[in-house]
């Protein structure tokens, strides 16, 4: 509700006083290097963007400052909009946190507060109209920049999660009708589904009678997952495949206990090996070394 | 709608063309029943491929059927059930304990065969 408000005040106070924000623009652009340099050292100073030189912090401060400039120029935000996501692209993948982002934007919105302060001294009729043109136009940037930094950083986040996703669910067929699905890492409940539904149309499609389901790769196991893993080999056998769970650590193994989940239903066996040789007997293999089969 | 059931040497085939009401899914028993004792049946399938919904009453009454015919000497296998049912099956927690399952109809009598081979 507050930014609502201070949206609509900032149309108001853009509409009225361009040209006091004119007169402002002026002034930042002739003041420029100094401005500049004083929020440069501010930002060094409070320690922020630590991940980033001396050199890089000047030169992205003097390319924000410019275009600071010219959203308050304008009264556009679209510009800055766009020039904050690409800044948020560049800056990301160095470690830059959100704090800082919005540090540094609020420390030049006070940094330029200052020097208008400076200039104004002498006239507080003046000194006043003209911060009433600033702030909100100041705040709406530093909003702008902070929102645009967020959202990148969420897109990114985003993308992350598809790509394990995508990464993480293989269902791979070692024999005619035999199917390994290797579950590795955390399982939530949407990986859970995930992985059910991959694996009940692997089932179809390769018409497979034994599905191995090695959990090794998982670190922890709690009671959701455990029903979700349940839930998997019913389903599985609804399909008529029949379903051996291998790789259960000994951790894992006692939480299940102890959680009294019932694996009743559930073929265990040890290693990702012996699940493979009972899944072979079931379905008729018999795998024997090319040495004995010459002797015979 | 009535389900037709076909002899298939020993075994019985009832396919599911499309969703059954509950009065439909009793008659299906019944016929089924009768018709093991009709044919001297060692097996029957009952082919679910088509539906894209179980409810807890078709659950219930496919259950039923496999008890019954147990019971009358013979096996059931369900067969086709498709992997968005089945998953929906298992979250509502009707998984058909104690009901032999296969992938499709090959499958089903595959396993009728070994069944009835075993016995013998």
């Amino acid at each position: 509700m507050s930014s609502k408000r201070s949206t609509s005040q900032t149309q108001r106070a853009v509409a009225q006083s361009t040209e006091l924000l004119q007169e402002l623009v002026a002034h930042l652009r002739q003041n420029r290097t100094q401005l500049r340099e004083e929020w440069a050292n501010r930002i060094t100073e409070a320690q922020l963007l630590t991940a980033m030189t001396k050199e890089e912090i000047f030169t992205e401060a003097t390319s924000v400052y410019d275009n600071y400039v010219e959203t308050l120029a304008t009264g556009t935000f679209e510009a800055l909009q766009s020039y904050s996501r690409n800044l948020s692209e560049r800056i990301i993948p160095r470690g830059v946190e959100t704090h800082e982002v919005v540090g540094i934007v609020l420390l030049l919105r006070d940094v330029l507060a200052r020097s208008l302060f400076a200039k104004y001294q002498g006239d507080f009729t003046m000194l006043n109209r003209i911060l009433d043109a600033y702030e909100p136009a100041a705040n709406r940037i530093a909003n702008t920049v902070a929102v645009g930094f967020v959202q990148e950083r969420e897109r990114v986040i985003r993308q992350q999660q598809e790509a394990i996703r995508e990464l993480s669910t293989p269902v791979l067929q070692v024999r005619e009708r035999l199917l390994i699905l290797p579950i590795i890492g955390v399982i939530d409940a949407q990986r859970a589904r995930q992985l059910t539904e991959q694996l009940l149309r692997g089932i179809r499609t390769n018409r497979a009678k034994v599905v191995v389901i090695d959990i090794t790769g998982v670190a922890a196991m709690d009671a959701t997952v455990a029903n979700h893993l349940v839930q998997t080999v019913e389903a599985s056998r609804l399909l008529g495949a029949t379903v051996i769970v291998t790789g259960l650590s000994p951790e894992i193994a006692q939480t299940i206990v102890t959680i009294g989940v019932d694996l009743g239903k559930m073929n265990t066996v040890g290693d990702l090996q012996g699940g493979i040789e009972q899944a072979e007997r079931l379905l008729g293999y018999k795998v024997v070394p090319v040495a004995d089969t010459a002797s015979t | 709608m009535e389900v037709p059931i076909l002899k298939q040497g020993r075994f019985l085939i009832a396919t599911i063309q499309a969703a059954l009401s509950d009065a439909d899914l009793l008659q299906l028993r019944r016929a089924l029943i009768d018709k093991v004792i009709q044919f001297r049946s060692q097996g029957v399938i009952v082919d679910v491929t088509a539906l894209d919904v179980m409810d807890s009453f078709a659950t219930r009454t496919l259950r039923d059927i496999t008890n019954m015919i147990r019971l009358r000497g013979a096996s059931t296998v369900i067969v086709g059930i498709q992997p968005e049912v089945a998953f929906a099956m298992v979250q509502l927690g009707l998984t058909m304990e104690g009901v032999a399952t296969a992938l499709d109809l090959e499958e089903g009598l595959a396993h009728l065969q070994q069944r009835a081979a075993g016995k013998t």
